[in-house]
């Protein structure tokens, strides 16, 4: 039993290592131009001499999403509370919801430029405007999709809408919650690392755009497995958070 | 002034404007502290007549009366329970009961001082029930059984003039759902409140209620309303007894021509 809980535990690194195998394999049996495909090994060699530079924009890069995410969790939460409650509002704002999130955001990076200028500001507002909408959704799921019967027992009693919110409603949206911030924060790196790459001269984004221009792709995938790094960890992050504080949502799973 | 605790006066329903009646005018009168179990073909209106007495539905035609007061919005009195137990998941059973103390007025104001008090009573409660010693679980870890149990602590804790239940036992099995007739009847005994119970078993209105309205397909009316003068408290026993027997057969006779009708 030890060994096979071991062994579910070192899958996720086994097929990682796994996939960094088989791409310097693809590389090196197949003699790809470095300036095509690096190899694992050379951008990570390369990425380590790069790494002040790195560890620089990495955090710039964190900085802008988790600022923009934070910004999508308060403005995603209220607005999927009021959509989540109430029909009426559901009905205005739907359509301008979904068409909202059908415009690619890499269209209004131009626009927040001339705004706000290049840097670190539209980076956030990048990210928040990318990731803000499964919070939205999925708040107002949780909320709408009340049992009626429940809802009957409650008004019954006499509670109010504010009770009903409070007492069931909030509680109920928890799990829908962090889900949706599982989603929404690897969203926002692609906002960030969007709008850096576009209009901007620090973060992730930008290292790669001017690596690339200097035709040193080693760095260029250096930066993406750093990317891909902080995506996973934050992800990880919001996983733990979640099944902490919604044990009740994962009931007869006792891996949790 | 009537002495009738709950009164329905030529009530019609149609759940929108321009819409086929829902239920037919009816006309009911209930004493309190009166146990009436409704019975009926589904979809006959069993579960709105529940809603209009309880005010989450107002008449399209009619009065509803309770307490000697017209009921214009959600009485503040009731105590409900249904097929589906709707606990609260991420509550233990103990806190599922106390839930409507955490709502209905002057309790959610006293709750928090004196907690310990409150959680005697569902304790207590809890205990007249059968589920000693499983305050502490969460809804999930109770049997269905088990969880219909605690609902229906949950209808009563604060102690309502008017207990609404929606066919409570209909998914439980048979062993268990006689189980809790006996819990409900002795509930009922110690503190008589006014129950209004819907169900489409016929064994299960016979062996509760003190009236039972037969009611026709859609659009629901009442066509028949049968006095149940069984002597309490009825048992196991009861059901084997030709009185009751002979009840259930008449019901089934009432059903069976409003089925054909």
């Amino acid at each position: 039993m030890a060994k096979k809980k071991d062994f579910a535990k070192a899958t996720p690194w086994l097929s990682a290592i796994g996939l960094f195998v088989l791409w310097e394999l693809i590389v090196r049996i197949f003699n790809i131009p470095v300036y095509v495909l690096p190899t694992p090994s050379e951008s990570i060699m390369v990425g380590w001499e790069f790494r002040a530079a790195i560890w620089m924009h990495a955090l710039q890069t964190l900085y802008t999403t988790l600022a923009g995410f934070a910004i999508a969790v308060v403005f995603g939460v209220i607005l999927g509370a009021l959509v989540g409650s109430s029909k009426a509002v559901y009905d205005a704002a739907n359509p301008l919801l979904v068409g909202f999130n059908s415009v690619p955001k890499v269209a209004l990076v131009p626009v927040l430029v001339m705004w706000f200028g290049i840097g670190t500001v539209p980076a956030i507002i990048t990210a928040f405007l990318i990731s803000f909408f499964p919070i939205v959704v999925n708040v107002a799921t949780g909320l709408a999709t009340l049992e009626p019967e429940l809802r009957d027992v409650l008004r019954s009693l006499g509670a109010t809408r504010r009770d009903i919110l409070v007492k069931v409603g909030f509680p109920r949206a928890m799990p829908y919650f962090f889900a949706s911030l599982k989603v929404a924060i690897t969203l926002a790196f692609v906002g960030s690392v969007i709008s850096e790459t576009v209009a901007s001269n620090l973060g992730v984004g930008y290292l790669m755009l001017s690596a690339s221009s200097k035709f040193n792709m080693p760095l260029v995938f250096a930066g993406l497995l750093v990317i891909a790094v902080m995506g996973i960890a934050m992800y990880e992050l919001f996983n733990i958070i979640e099944r902490r504080s919604t044990k009740w949502a994962n009931r007869g799973n006792p891996a949790n | 002034m009537s002495n009738s605790f709950v009164e329905l006066n030529n009530v019609r329903l149609r759940y929108s404007e321009g819409d086929d009646l829902a239920l037919e005018t009816t006309n009911m009168k209930i004493n309190k502290g009166e146990f009436i179990a409704v019975v009926g073909p589904s979809g006959c209106g069993k579960s709105s007549l529940l809603k209009l007495v309880s005010g989450l539905m107002p008449p399209s035609e009619g009065t509803v009366i309770v307490d000697n007061k017209e009921v214009s919005g959600p009485l503040k009195i009731v105590g409900m329970a249904f097929q589906n137990p709707t606990l609260l998941p991420w509550r233990t059973t103990l806190d599922n009961v106390l839930l409507p103390m955490e709502i209905v007025k002057p309790h959610r104001n006293r709750l928090r001082k004196h907690r310990a008090e409150y959680e005697d009573r569902a304790r207590k409660l809890l205990a007249s029930v059968g589920l000693a010693g499983h305050e502490d679980k969460y809804p999930w870890e109770l049997s269905g059984g088990m969880q219909q149990r605690a609902s229906l602590c949950r209808s009563l804790i604060h102690e309502p003039d008017l207990l609404m239940l929606d066919e409570p036992f209909g998914a439980l099995d048979a062993f268990t759902r006689e189980e809790l007739w006996d819990i409900l009847q002795n509930l009922w005994m110690v503190r008589p409140f006014t129950v209004i119970l819907v169900t489409h078993d016929l064994r299960e209105a016979a062996y509760l209620a003190d009236t039972i309205y037969v009611m026709s397909k859609r659009p629901g009316m009442i066509l028949v309303q049968r006095e149940n003068t069984l002597p309490r408290p009825r048992d196991q026993e009861t059901t084997f007894t030709q009185p009751f027997t002979d009840l259930v057969h008449e019901l089934r006779s009432h059903i069976r021509d409003v089925r054909a009708a």
